[in-house]
């Protein structure tokens, strides 16, 4: 299981390095992919109804469904192809890797007990939250916010993971049904921004301020 | 149970479909009637506890891992629960006629079941949880039907000024759940009950916080400043469904707090006491100089919640004392009150509201002889201010009486401090029951009696029947409750032994005085039939004839030079002036009273948070980002704090 976690970990840092929206796309769905054959391999038989679900659900929403959409709106908004980050591509990098230090160094404060999986699990989904949020700080366009916004949910996700068997399927599927409807919202908003605008960068809207 | 569910989900059907019709007609209808047929289906259950059957049991919701909502009903919340929707019903009947030709307040009307529902429900919580969101859902519900008339100005203030209070009374009540749910580690009332009794200064922390933020909702001094705003802006119905039932939820919340928090301290009720005569003494005073007659009955409210409160506060008192029998005065009392000044806030409020709907104005000094074209609403107003007022024949005396047999016998069982507020306590509500003749003799006056002021006003007939009836019957009740006090004697007595099970008192000399009190009442009335009659035989033969009232010798005396409310107000406004301090506009021969606690507390009070929150604006960025990068620093150092320090 700890090759799944570590996968998840380095995807979080791809996406993080990679100056391309395509590429970064395709890393979300990996991570995607690779969050929801957890569940299964935590089950005692592989059969079991609630696992299984939960895989089916989560790997046709977060490997497929969303990255079509995404692909679908980066063609339709025509949008450049460049990430465009506030911060370096190699500084990202580097406050990646000290939220990876953070995280496991302050795994003491989880006393969570994580069985069936391997205690690596907390810190790999604090670093996901984080970097997801980091995404959210430093990157522009309406496109890099969706996929920090993913990428912290998968953190969230993880999260989830380990007190799965305390929580009921429903509560599961409705976080993500909220994550799919999410995603078609920013989806949608981005069209309208880049019609209305003829670009998506985020830092246009800072006209809706109300004070000088 | 299942009764009340019904009703609570017709409320909700009531309100969507209200919402979702087209045409006011049908908008009217389902509001209106949903409100009617839901309050019958939750009358039932209220009355059927109130007559002895026993509570319902509890009903848990559980969707969501640790939590557990509870809904339940015992006296208590049965006794507000039939006042609810006892008034709702009446409300909504009076509504139908109000509402035609109001394109506005129809359209915001969808909030009226769902205002009325979120009162019901929060009555029915029983955690800490459900009876915050309902608290929330009532307050918001009745902030869109007070802003109905949001294109003037002084509509939008009086909704800013009533949406601040609530939440303000809400962020207390948070507070106060939170703390409780910290000590029992739940938030059902049941284990609130249950777990170890509070340390005494926990304890007494939690009921001042539920005094303040329960007293803002009730409008107690000095919390009340959102009620003179509200009670002229709201619709005339709407004004008197919030200070009929809405303001008693914050009553309920306090008794409720009583039951919670455990045995009470002496200076539990001394509190109460003294903010109790705060808002009686302040509330009949400012009254009394308004020329605005719904301000004057929403300070006439302050006076009234300021009785309930000295009830309760005696009852506290009494609890801690311990003297079960001034308890007993005390809390029964109280709930009296609370019945009664529903019934005869109820039909001031409408009565009131009919004169706006006819004169088009709610300036006492441009009405007046209202009484001949409107002779029912002038009858009722009447009743109701001779109920307000406390004279024997209506309701409003017997709970005066008994809060004054508390007090009195207060006076002689305790001593200190304690007989020092029963003291004055006495003193205050003689105080206030003298000024309350003033005030509604100066409303029922000037309105009503003598001739129209404004020559602008003309053509005033009565209203329909539909928006007499229910006032008509609000105003039997209140005669009928005077006549007769001990048929209410039951529920009252058994709401008040839910409240706290050490009273076993055998309350029968009071049901023999009440018994008495109806006999003399009896007796006043026979006596008054016979000097009538007594009258009309004397007066059969002679002649009868009009004339004017004796005008001091003028020759051309016209209708503004009449005795106005201003002028009913000036001997007593000149003794108060000290603490009035009226503001004269001289130009225009006006004068204006401020607010106490508005203009000395309040309004320095948001001056200074204004300044203080105008440093955090110079952080508002302008990206999205920088915002993020907030709130990502400050996760970043709590998670570090909470690592390396740990909390």
């Amino acid at each position: 299981m700890e090759w799944l976690i570590t996968g998840i970990i380095l995807t979080s840092f791809v996406v993080l390095g990679s100056s391309r929206l395509a590429s970064s796309i395709r890393m979300v769905a990996l991570q995607g992919g690779l969050l929801s054959i957890l569940p299964v391999l935590s089950r005692p038989s592989f059969f079991d109804l609630h696992g299984l679900t939960l895989f089916i659900i989560s790997f046709f929403i977060k490997t497929v469904a969303i990255p079509v959409f995404l692909f679908r709106s980066l063609k339709q908004a025509k949008i450049q192809k460049e990430v465009e980050p506030i911060v370096s591509l190699h500084l990202s990098l580097v406050g990646g890797g000290a939220i990876l230090v953070m995280a496991f160094a302050s795994l003491r404060a989880f006393p969570l007990p994580t069985a069936p999986f391997p205690p690596l699990i907390i810190p790999a989904a604090l670093t996901t939250v984080l970097i997801g949020f980091f995404l959210l700080v430093s990157r522009t366009k309406a496109i890099t916010q969706v996929i920090g916004f993913l990428i912290l949910e998968n953190g969230v996700f993880l999260f989830g993971m380990t007190i799965i068997s305390d929580f009921p399927l429903t509560v599961e599927m409705g976080v993500l049904l909220d994550l799919l409807v999410g995603v078609f919202v920013m989806g949608i908003i981005i069209y309208h921004i880049n019609k209305t605008f003829d670009h998506i960068d985020t830092q246009a809207l800072s006209k809706l301020r109300d004070v000088e | 149970m299942n009764f009340l569910i019904a009703s609570l989900i017709t409320f909700l059907a009531a309100s969507v479909f209200s919402l979702l019709s087209r045409g006011e007609k049908p908008k009217i209808l389902f509001s209106c009637f949903g409100v009617v047929v839901g309050s019958l289906l939750g009358l039932l259950p209220a009355v059927q506890i109130l007559s002895g059957e026993g509570s319902l049991g509890e009903m848990w919701f559980s969707g969501i891992p640790g939590l557990t909502l509870a809904l339940g009903v015992d006296a208590l919340s049965a006794f507000f629960l039939a006042a609810i929707f006892f008034l709702s019903i009446l409300i909504s009947i009076y509504s139908i006629g109000y509402l035609k030709g109001e394109t506005r307040l129809i359209s915001s009307y969808p909030f009226f079941p769902v205002l009325v529902g979120a009162m019901a429900a929060v009555v029915m919580a029983r955690d800490g949880f459900l009876f915050l969101i309902c608290w929330e859902v009532m307050s918001l519900a009745s902030y869109f039907l007070v802003s109905v008339e949001h294109d003037s100005r002084e509509v939008r203030y009086a909704g800013w000024i009533y949406l601040i209070a609530t939440h303000l009374a809400t962020a207390f009540l948070m507070v106060f759940f939170i703390l409780l749910w910290k000590n029992s580690g739940s938030f059902l009332f049941e284990d609130a009950l249950r777990r170890l009794p509070l340390s005494p200064s926990l304890a007494g922390m939690l009921f001042v916080f539920a005094v303040i933020g329960f007293g803002t909702k009730a409008g107690l001094f000095p919390f009340h400043v959102w009620l003179p705003h509200a009670h002229p802006a709201a619709p005339s119905p709407i004004s008197a469904l919030m200070s009929g039932v809405m303001i008693k939820t914050g009553i309920y919340g306090i008794l409720r707090t009583l039951t919670l928090v455990g045995g009470p301290e002496l200076w539990w009720g001394g509190l109460l006491m003294i903010l109790g005569m705060l808002s009686i003494v302040l509330g009949i005073l400012y009254a009394f100089v308004q020329e605005d007659i719904k301000r004057l009955l929403a300070y006439s409210s302050v006076e009234n919640i300021g009785i309930i409160t000295v009830a309760i506060g005696l009852g506290v008192m009494g609890l801690a004392w311990p003297n079960p029998w001034i308890a007993t005065l005390g809390f029964a009392g109280a709930l009296f009150h609370i019945w009664n000044h529903a019934l005869f806030k109820g039909i001031l409020f409408l009565s009131a509201g009919n004169v706006v709907r006819t004169a088009h104005t709610r300036q006492m000094s441009l009405l007046g002889g209202l009484l001949k074209p409107m002779p029912v609403t002038g009858a009722l107003f009447f009743v109701a201010s001779a109920a307000i007022c406390g004279f024997p024949l209506f309701n409003g005396f017997i709970s005066e009486w008994l809060i004054y047999l508390g007090l009195f016998q207060g006076g002689q069982d305790f001593n200190h401090f304690s007989l020092f507020l029963a003291v004055a306590g006495v003193v205050a509500l003689a105080f206030a029951g003298g000024l309350a003749i003033a005030v509604f003799s100066k409303a029922f006056g000037v309105i009503f009696l003598g001739n129209c002021r404004n020559r602008d006003i003309t053509k005033i007939t009565e209203v329909p029947a539909s928006m007499q009836i229910p006032i008509l019957i609000l105003g039997l009740l209140s005669l009928g409750i005077g006549f007769v006090p001990q048929m209410i004697w039951g529920p009252i007595l058994l709401t008040v032994q839910s409240l706290h099970t050490g009273f076993a008192i055998e309350a029968t000399t009071i049901v023999d005085s009440l018994a008495t009190i109806s006999r003399i009442v009896a007796g006043i009335v026979g006596g008054a039939a016979v000097l009538f009659l007594i009258r009309y035989w004397i007066l059969r033969k002679k002649p009868v004839r009009l004339s004017v009232t004796w005008d001091c010798g003028y020759i051309h005396p016209t209708p503004r030079m009449q005795y106005g409310a201003a002028s009913f107000a000036e001997p007593i406004s000149t003794f108060f002036k000290p603490l009035l301090k009226p503001i004269l506009h001289s130009k225009h021969f006006t004068e204006y009273y401020g607010d106490l606690a508005e203009e000395r507390f309040f309004v320095p009070l948001f001056k200074k948070t204004t300044r203080f929150f105008s440093l955090l604006r110079r952080l508002q960025k302008s990206q999205t980002q920088d915002y993020l990068a907030l709130m990502f620093v400050t996760l970043i150092l709590l998670l570090l704090w909470e690592v390396w320090f740990g909390i």
